[in-house]
């Protein structure tokens, strides 16, 4: 994960000839809770306190096998470093759709962001049912409440669907960018374009669809009916026609062009050799009666490395080779390359080849050892070896990559005559991203467009400079790329870090319940964040229009869904949907599971106060609305007393949602029915609570004259946030209070 | 006039008449209704089992809500396929529509929109086979 993000925010611009992504601070954010968040969970090995039960964390064992802070450091270390992953999706898909070169209309862009976009679209639906899934485990952890506890109704199984609903499209996640590393590198070393591009395509959004149709398969063993497998499989058959698309039309370009022998070459070959063979034996486990018998024994696990290393490692082993001049100028060596490749390829296969065999004979996973004489153990000596040989190639490719190279020259410009973009970069590397932003008329415009390379140089394109001292890209059209924005982008600066520290603070206090710290450290990232929103945000320009070359002038300041603010919000807030709707399918499960859910015995949230709440929330909506509609209108008394009138409606609606099931006595410890209410009273409240936030925020950039009814950014998105809000109460109520009394009339 | 200039005011350009009107969202109409469907499916099968039928009870009452289901969700796919079938049709430009025209955007678009439509086609038929080949809840 983190490599596919940190390399797609590098290439991304590259790759689009763009200046930058749209939110270059974003990214910052993102990165620094990534670094925070993974030296604090994977440090936790040091301090001997590292989770310990396996990546998927299956309670009750969890729990029960470990003592102290583990699974803590796991849900709340990984919910924290996902805020990352989303940070990320909300970058690299408005990056793709809206920062594209003029030209580059949706039929000619390059296949690697063709697949950043499915992936980054994948991130907003998988990543949040686990920060759901955390959010549950961790409140029954840290103060009982029973979700997964069967004694008081709940079921460990609702954590495994949330687990897999994430986990299995995580898959993906990480094989689609390696695949789409090698749709950039098999046209290149073929020296023609991709055969099948549109078939990429399907495949590609194909496969991003059915791998949510997959979780299931890794729980054929719990005891669900027939049926529910059935389904699973199916689907698990299906991906496996949008898998095998791509695979074949990277063949076809192969054999269509004049191969050129290279180090990336190579590992891609290996790739390919070794996907296919896990992809044969994922068709295998696809079918529950196989799987009933191979379920937890060494086949899964030499099937799943068949899958993982041939459709990610050796991609991206390739990708290290192929892009490593774009990252510092300088080849690496082909000949400790091909060592590299040959050690890797012999290693991984006598390694994980004799694990079917292994898995076969009834090896269980998961057991760091076993006894003797059991058949296992010449097969296991074998894969031993093997694993030795794997390393040592993975060594010499490492040694590779950081050995000095002081002496060595830099790579000529474009050093394996690609057709794409990212190698109009200079050789060594530039500070800066493209000279001038190119018109673009061809998938493989290095190879189509003659003299382009001398013409983005020379600055014959969009913005050839910076003639008012700012950053700044061209936004254009989702489908044509025309353009229509000139956009300005913020530079450095410490906020985004001080943000992602108290961020990490509140996340990593929690860890360790020190649950007023971790308040305190969350009301300084908001405040942190508001700081920053407040000065590099929604900026109002000098000036309405300016000149981007050749003759076109371009709106400095877009507001709206014709900005890319507008965007991130719409994505962000998918993806917080999906961490909703994982809270209410939580609800819904236990009804289905439980005969008696809600319990007779135990009091309900009631009618009258879920409704008010949803009424005066959905005032605090409509409010809003008009206040958006004020501002056009520049009627500034009303706008603000709208405004006002929405933040009250909002905390009276907060507060009567909290009325219903504290005055009715639901105690959260008692049984899931309370539980699983107050964890969804509780999640809604939080939203309202940043909902109320951002009209006050609204009110106080308009009275200091940062919002005016031409450039209404900030009250436009938060419009936008607070349709999901009135969807979110709505869905709530329903949940609560609506659905047991129709559940219990029947 | 610069070359930059020309390219973007060329005729290809402009508005079009006529032409069948496309969006980045006509891609995931199929695949969306395959989803739906899956899990309606899923939950009908799950809730009708667990709470109504028992381990051992018929499917006969969901397999026909299933059916229905189906029935919908092909309609859908069909009707997605024959606006993409059209939208790919339209104009002559050929394979593999890699120009940098109107005509060739609308024709791949239009191509890759039916290639999704199929393989949820597809999809969806797979799904709709199991309540046909399993007759209760085991």
């Amino acid at each position: 994960m983190p490599i596919f993000e940190a390399f797609s925010i590098l290439i991304l611009p590259q790759l689009l000839g763009a200046r930058d992504l749209p939110f270059p601070r974003l990214s910052a954010y993102g990165f620094w809770c990534f670094l925070i968040g993974g030296v604090f969970v994977c440090g936790s090995i040091f301090f001997n306190v590292a989770p310990a039960g396996g990546w998927f964390m299956y309670p009750p064992l969890t729990t029960q096998y470990q003592d102290g802070l583990g699974p803590d450091i796991w849900l709340l270390g990984l919910s924290f470093i996902e805020v990352a992953s989303l940070a990320a999706a909300v970058e690299l898909i408005v990056g793709v759709l809206k920062t594209r070169p003029p030209g580059m209309r949706i039929n000619l862009m390059p296949l690697y962001a063709w697949y950043i976009l499915v992936v980054g679209v994948m991130i907003l639906f998988a990543f949040p049912p686990l920060i759901a899934g955390d959010l549950l485990f961790e409140l029954e952890r840290a103060f009982d409440w029973p979700f997964f506890d069967p004694a008081r109704g709940g079921d460990p199984l609702l954590w495994q669907h949330l687990f897999w609903i994430f986990g299995h499209p995580e898959v993906y996640i990480i094989f689609l960018p390696s695949i789409a590393l090698v749709a950039m590198i098999v046209p290149t070393f073929a020296q023609r374009p991709i055969v099948g591009y549109s078939w990429i395509v399907l495949a590609a959004v194909g496969t991003g669809f059915l791998s949510f149709g997959l979780w299931v398969h890794h729980m054929y063993t719990t005891g669900m009916p027939n049926i529910s497998i059935g389904f699973f499989s199916a689907a698990s058959e299906a991906v496996a026609i949008s898998t095998g698309v791509q695979i074949f039309c990277f063949l076809a370009t192969l054999l269509a062009g004049r191969l050129t022998r290279s180090v990336p070459m190579l590992f891609v070959a290996g790739a390919l050799a070794i996907f296919v063979l896990g992809g044969l034996t994922g068709v295998m486990v696809a079918l529950a009666p196989f799987d009933f018998q191979a379920h937890d024994t060494y086949f899964i696990v030499a099937h799943l490395h068949y899958v993982l290393i041939g459709g990610m490692l050796f991609p991206v082993a390739a990708g290290v080779h192929y892009f490593f001049p774009l990252a510092t100028g300088k080849l690496l060596s082909p000949r400790l390359g091909r060592w590299a490749f040959w050690l890797m390829f012999i290693g991984f296969n006598v390694a994980f080849m004799p694990m079917h065999l292994t898995g076969l004979l009834g090896m269980p996973r998961r057991v760091y050892t076993y006894a003797p004489n059991l058949g296992f153990d010449t097969l296991n000596l074998i894969s031993t070896v093997g694993a030795y040989v794997l390393a040592a190639g993975v060594a010499v490719l490492l040694f590779d990559v950081v050995r000095p190279r002081k002496k060595q020259p830099f790579a000529p410009r474009n050093p394996w005559q690609a057709g794409t973009l990212e190698w109009l970069a200079e050789m060594p590397p530039q500070s800066w991203g493209v000279r001038s932003i190119p018109v673009v008329r061809s998938r493989y415009p290095l190879w189509d467009q003659p003299g382009l390379m001398r013409e983005v140089d020379t600055g014959r394109y969009f913005l050839p400079g910076a003639a008012d001292g700012h950053r700044e890209t061209l936004i254009t059209t989702t489908l044509d790329a025309m353009p229509v924005q000139c956009q300005r982008v913020p530079g450095p600066t410490f906020k985004a870090l001080w943000a992602a520290l108290f961020t990490g603070g509140a996340f990593i206090f929690a860890t360790f319940a020190w649950y007023s710290a971790a308040l305190i450290s969350a009301v300084l990232a908001l405040a942190v964040i508001l700081l920053w929103l407040w000065t590099g945000t929604s900026i109002i320009p000098e000036q309405e229009q300016k000149d981007v070359g050749l003759g076109l002038r371009l709106p400095l300041y877009e507001s709206g869904r014709h900005s890319v603010g507008w965007w991130a919000m719409l994505i962000t807030m998918i993806g917080d949907m999906s961490a909703f709707f994982s809270l209410v399918f939580g609800y819904l499960f236990y009804w289905t599971i439980s005969a008696d859910f809600p319990p007779a015995a135990l009091p309900g949230p009631g009618i009258g106060w879920p409704v008010a709440a949803l009424l005066l929330l959905l005032a605090s909506w409509l409010l809003t609305l008009r206040a958006r509609h004020d501002n056009r209108e520049d009627r500034n008394v009303r706008y603000q007393l709208d405004l006002a009138a929405s933040v009250l409606c909002g905390v009276a609606g907060a507060a009567a949602l909290m009325a219903g099931p504290w005055f009715n006595g639901m105690r959260p410890t008692e049984h899931v029915y309370p539980a699983i209410t107050w964890a969804l009273v509780v999640w809604l409240t939080l939203h309202i609570g940043a909902g109320v936030i951002m009209q006050a925020y609204c009110m106080a950039r308009r009275w200091r004259r940062r919002l005016t009814p031409q450039h209404d950014m900030d009250i436009q998105n938060i419009g936008l946030y607070w349709h999901f809000m009135a969807l979110t109460a709505a869905v709530t109520v329903f949940t609560i209070a609506v659905f047991p009394l129709l559940t219990s009339a029947r | 006039m610069k070359r930059g200039t020309r390219i973007l005011s060329d005729a290809d350009h402009r508005p079009e008449q006529r032409q069948p009107r496309q969006t980045l969202w006509q891609l995931v109409v199929a695949p969306t209704t395959w989803a739906v469907h899956f899990m309606l499916c899923y939950i009908t099968a799950a809730v009708w089992c667990a709470r109504f039928a028992g381990r051992d009870g018929p499917l006969a009452g969901p397999g026909r809500l299933i059916a229905v289901y189906t029935v919908v969700a092909v309609a859908i796919i069909l009707v997605a396929t024959w606006r993409a079938w059209r939208q790919h049709r339209w104009g002559q430009q050929a394979p593999p529509h890699d120009e940098a025209t109107a005509g060739d955007r609308r024709r791949f678009l239009g191509l890759a929109t039916l290639l999704l439509c199929e393989l949820s086609l597809v999809a969806t038929l797979f799904t709709a086979m199991v309540p046909a080949l399993i007759g209760d809840c085991r």
